[in-house]
């Protein structure tokens, strides 16, 4: 039964992808010769005001120019014109760099908020202003104060994504079972291996569900930085692109951006995976 | 008188001007001038190099200028070169002339923004020009003009290209910290446009767009100030009866799309854009407003010219050389090949080539002829920055008293890119002011007050 509506579901997936494809390539199709022009005056048109060409690029285009970039993932042109492998390379260090930061702060300082009601209560109006601000709005404030693009990129990507997992540290820090922490303190356990050995077993699933959270945040806001900074990254691509008004680079860099995303959250599904405990 | 002029012209004076706009020997020639692409003759790089250095040794003989005239008119340009190099070491005094002062600093960043106003800066890298000067230079593409300048004064550009009012708008500490900035030269003259979306074909009266929206680059730029004193002579007041935007260039041809806006005065390739996706037309040239006006220029921060002058003067040298050779017609169509990847401008070369060369589609079907569409020169007139600040203080970006000439003298190097083209055999002017007309209405840099009291709209203070 399980394996019929596994099939059933794939059907389903590839259909509806068939559709979505056939819908968009119809929608695109673009409206054939528009009035008359002098052939001189055409040459100097696009094709968008000399055939009708849709101004949205259909997926035949995409397929066509995601192939191009495919072939060659990591060419590099000069500072500004790089490989699609080479711009995601930059995105993800960058993102490694600020999620990594924003774990090492975010896990002791959850730990503590969530041992401690007082400094739980003292903190929360600020965690609660800064969770919601977006990336964009950091942007201008951090390269002013840090100076430096490359830092102030890393800085918004570590501001938005310490929250979730701050506040799911705490939160499972805090939840934790009264009675495995009175059975520790009964058999005299001490502070520090009742943290590493009894507490941070049983958070860890919330924990790591925040870390979950924090990378999809991450990754979103790498695009909006690098968008605003520029140099280098597949938000500078989008960007670049953008320029010269290319949807159908958009396109596959969006395409991209999702697939890469979808990676990152599923590694640490796995890892969330292999601490969740049976209750 | 041209920057780029010929000593060994006999017909022609050093020192009178005999047509408007200074570039011919008469008046007649200068309406010659607009049908054939550029009164200069071509000539190559190494040419010009030579012929830099010899017009300098005989404009140093010949110190009267009539005295010049009638030794070249007798023995003829070709000989009286040959017979000065007999005696003068041309060739040895040329390579000379190449290798002044060792740059402090070789690697530096320049950054710009995507759009044709760059070209002299974007060019220098591909063609060599920042190589033949001794720096390894890296040209570095911007998200926009307040990216461009926070990045330039947290020094991680050494230099970088921006709109003209920029320099003037931090040295004055207009939304930044005051910083003293300087402008060694110009990048572009005109080069600029109104470009309306094609529904307001019919509407080509500005006194009709009240409750338009347009857009334009930035707050500090030249695009402002042409657009909102073209609004005013037609009667329209930028500040009540249109409304304003500063928009990033490639979102204003998508705003013009998706009908956000009803227009733009926007940097060239992007108005070129509109009209080759068929969503705008070109309803003027900016050089309809002021034939000559600056755009662009190239800036960097006083600490780097004290720091490393050496270098600043290498980079300097680069950008005049590379504005040089832009400043030719016959060169426009590989500058724009050069500059399309995506590595630069990342643009369609058709697109490109039109807003250079000035033959160029109007989005309305017909192909106009302008090779004047936009020009190359980098002479920083003090003048400029000073109808520049009229400007900001008649839209309320300046509040109080501003000493004019002090400001543009800070901030526009004239004398010393003057210093530094005179080193380089060029024909620098030798005023640092000019007056000039905006739509026929004279403007004095002696009286810049009386210049903006004889506006009737501007921003009430």
């Amino acid at each position: 039964m399980s394996v019929s509506l596994r099939l059933r579901a794939a059907i389903l997936s590839i259909a509806l992808f068939a559709a979505f494809i056939g819908i968009w390539h119809l929608a695109t199709r673009g409206s054939g010769q528009v009035g008359a022009m002098s052939p001189e005056y055409a040459k100097l048109m696009g094709l968008t005001a000399t055939q009708g060409k849709s101004a949205m690029p259909g997926p035949l285009d995409v397929g066509e120019q995601l192939w191009q970039h495919l072939q060659h993932p990591f060419y590099d042109k000069g500072p500004n014109d790089k490989g699609l492998g080479i711009q995601l390379g930059y995105s993800m260090a960058r993102v490694g760099l600020g999620y990594f930061l924003a774990v090492i702060v975010a896990i002791p300082l959850g730990f503590l908020i969530g041992l401690s009601p007082l400094i739980s209560r003292a903190l929360d109006p600020f965690i609660q202003i800064l969770k919601p601000i977006s990336p964009l709005a950091w942007m201008p404030l951090a390269l002013y104060t840090i100076r430096d693009s490359g830092l102030s990129a890393i800085f918004v990507i570590f501001i938005c994504s310490v929250w979730p997992m701050l506040l799911n540290t705490a939160f499972g820090v805090a939840a934790v079972r009264r009675e495995w922490i009175n059975v520790a303190r009964t058999l005299e356990v001490g502070a520090w291996r009742r943290a590493f050995t009894v507490i941070l077993p049983a958070a860890a699933p919330t924990i790591l569900t925040g870390m979950r959270i924090s990378i999809g945040i991450a990754w979103l806001v790498i695009v909006a930085a690098e968008m605003l900074v520029g140099g280098t990254g597949i938000g500078y691509f989008v960007w670049n692109e953008w320029n010269n008004l290319s949807i159908t680079n958009v396109i596959i860099a969006i395409l991209l951006i999702g697939l890469v995303g979808m990676l990152l959250d599923q590694i640490l599904a796995r890892c969330t995976r292999l601490v969740t405990f049976p209750e | 008188m041209s920057t780029f002029d010929d000593a060994f012209d006999a017909d022609r004076s050093l020192t009178r001007r005999a047509c408007a706009c200074g570039l011919h020997r008469s008046a007649a020639e200068h309406d010659a001038a607009a049908a054939t692409l550029r009164c200069e003759p071509a000539e190559d790089e190494e040419k010009r190099y030579q012929g830099v250095v010899a017009s300098a040794v005989i404009r140093a003989m010949f110190p009267h200028d009539a005295a010049r005239r009638a030794f070249l008119k007798s023995v003829g340009a070709s000989t009286a070169l040959a017979a000065i190099a007999q005696f003068f070491p041309i060739k040895c005094a040329t390579e000379a002339f190449a290798d002044a002062g060792v740059p402090e600093k070789k690697d530096l960043k320049v950054g710009f923004i995507p759009i044709t106003c760059a070209t002299p800066i974007i060019m220098a890298a591909p063609l060599g020009f920042y190589a033949k000067h001794g720096l390894n230079v890296e040209v570095v593409k911007t998200a926009g003009w307040a990216v461009i300048r926070d990045k330039t004064l947290n020094k991680e550009y050494d230099a970088a290209h921006m709109l003209a009012p920029m320099p003037l708008a931090i040295s004055l500490g207009l939304g930044s910290n005051p910083i003293p900035f300087t402008v060694p030269a110009i990048e572009n003259i005109n080069g600029q446009g109104i470009t309306l979306s094609i529904k307001h074909k019919e509407r080509r009266d500005p006194r009709d767009w009240k409750g338009m929206k347009f857009a334009i680059p930035f707050d500090y730029s030249m695009h402002n100030y042409l657009l909102r004193y073209y609004l005013a002579e037609h009667g329209i007041d930028p500040d009540t009866d249109v409304q304003l935007r500063s928009v990033p260039p490639p979102e204003m041809v998508a705003n013009l799309r998706a009908d956000n806006i009803d227009g733009f005065l926007a940097p060239d390739n992007i108005c070129q854009r509109a009209i080759y996706d068929g969503v705008g037309f070109m309803h003027i040239l900016s050089k309809e407003i002021w034939d000559g006006h600056p755009c662009c220029s190239f800036a960097a921060s006083r600490e780097f010219i004290t720091t490393s002058p050496n270098s600043f003067a290498a980079l300097t040298r680069a950008i005049v050389d590379a504005t040089a050779y832009a400043s030719k017609a016959e060169n426009r169509k590989q500058i724009a090949e050069v500059i399309a990847p995506a590595n630069y401008i990342n643009a369609p070369v058709t697109v490109l080539e039109q807003s250079l060369t000035g033959t160029y589609a109007d989005g309305l079907g017909n192909v106009k002829t302008d090779p004047k569409r936009v020009d190359f020169d980098p002479f920083p007139w003090q003048s400029f920055a000073v109808w520049m600040l009229t400007q900001m203080k008649r839209w309320g970006q300046i509040k109080g008293d501003v000493d004019y000439k002090q400001v543009a003298e800070q901030v526009y190097l004239a004398t010393d890119t003057r210093k530094l083209m005179a080193e380089m055999g060029l024909m620098p002017p030798n005023s640092s002011y000019k007056s000039f007309s905006v739509m026929g209405k004279r403007f004095d840099p002696e009286k810049p007050d009386d210049y903006l009291n004889s506006f009737k709209i501007r921003k009430a203070t």
